[in-house]
């Protein structure tokens, strides 16, 4: 595949850098990446990736736009809303670029659709918004070797990592337990500042274009915090745990559950 | 000087809203009953029966206390302790 004309004056500004060039671009452009979650992170990740021509987006939600979503979910808009939010980003991000191709799932993942959906995706991106969601696609991803990149918010705070099983950590090496219902709010409890979406979003986006690219150092091992009020990153050591229940040489934990017992979803 | 501590965004209601305050030096189970004296209900948050909770991680500058002595890590002053939760928010 040669890029065209246009190709070389959209992404223009990548190919001049050495660490992509052409060969990068085009590496993006066969790119398939698969997102959890089409809204506060799904939705800057997106925008992203399509803005730098992956060329297969995949997205599951099963949520339609509403007005409070709009503070912070920049692919939807006003006249979106009622409209399934996987259909709004995909018009969004197409319009975007005609390179991408997005597949919208209007569902909800669970242990047995989830390895089906991303059994053929390059890297899969959590931007869902409940524990039991995130432990299920560390252990789907784990178990299908998917690199994995994770990011979470809060308030004012954000959380990313990224999980490339079999060479580094895992979220259950990092979180052995979800915490019991209730114990850590939900932004609907809680509050998000919206930027910070597009913060920990954009942070997310850079990892899956490094994979891509096979460049520079990513989260691997690693925990990003972001603090916004103090304007402060700080990054802790996520070793492996010998004895993890998913990734370990000798899992417990080697079939899908479901683990949304006592939770309740937004 | 002391232990600096960085307190997580769901446990700032029990800091008056600070993100950061003062403990003492010693163990990481010392430091957070020392806190607990200061801030009270802080310690359930972060520990159960004298060990800290499994989805909350405490790190003695950058490094994992489970992979260190656990709750008999010690901690000296100028110290940075960060006592991270899981959070899931993502819409």
């Amino acid at each position: 595949m040669e890029l065209t004309e246009d190709q070389l004056h959209r992404y223009s500004r990548h190919i001049i850098l050495p660490e992509v060039g052409g060969k990068g671009q085009k590496k993006i452009l066969n790119a398939k990446v698969f997102i959890v979650g089409a809204g506060g992170l799904g939705c800057p990740v997106g925008y992203y990736l399509a803005a730098a021509g992956v060329g297969t987006i995949g997205m599951i939600d099963n949520d339609t736009v509403e007005l409070s979503n709009l503070q912070r979910q920049i692919a939807h808009s006003t006249k979106k809303i009622g409209v399934h939010k996987v259909d709004s980003a995909k018009e969004t991000f197409e319009s975007l670029n005609p390179d991408v191709k997005v597949i919208g799932i209007k569902d909800r993942i669970s242990k047995d659709n989830i390895k089906d959906l991303i059994k053929d995706y390059d890297i899969v991106v959590d931007g869902s918004d409940n524990f039991p969601t995130r432990y299920l696609v560390n252990d789907a991803c784990v178990m299908l070797k998917k690199p994995l990149v994770s990011g979470a918010i809060l308030r004012f705070e954000g959380q990313v990592t990224t999980i490339l099983p079999g060479e580094g950590h895992c979220y259950r090496c990092l979180f052995e337990e979800m915490p019991p219902p209730g114990l850590v709010p939900s932004c609907q409890e809680a509050g998000v500042l919206g930027a910070i979406t597009g913060v920990v979003g954009a942070l997310q986006a850079t990892e899956v274009l490094k994979l891509i690219l096979g460049k520079g150092d990513v989260l691997k091992n690693m925990l990003l915090i972001y603090d916004a009020l103090k304007v402060n990153f700080r990054r802790v050591k996520v070793p492996k745990n010998p004895d993890c229940p998913v990734c370990s040489d000798n899992p417990t934990i080697t079939e899908l559950q479901d683990y949304d017992a006592g939770y309740c979803r937004i | 000087m002391a232990v600096k501590v960085r307190i997580p965004t769901p446990l700032q209601r029990l800091t008056q809203g600070k993100e950061e305050v003062e403990g003492k030096a010693g163990t990481v189970i010392e430091l957070i009953n020392d806190l607990e004296a200061k801030y009270p209900g802080i310690a359930e948050r972060i520990s159960e029966g004298g060990k800290v909770r499994r989805f909350v991680n405490v790190y003695v500058n950058e490094e994992d206390i489970r992979f260190l002595q656990a709750e008999q890590t010690p901690v000296k002053d100028g110290d940075e302790v960060s006592i991270v939760p899981a959070i899931a928010g993502g819409k």
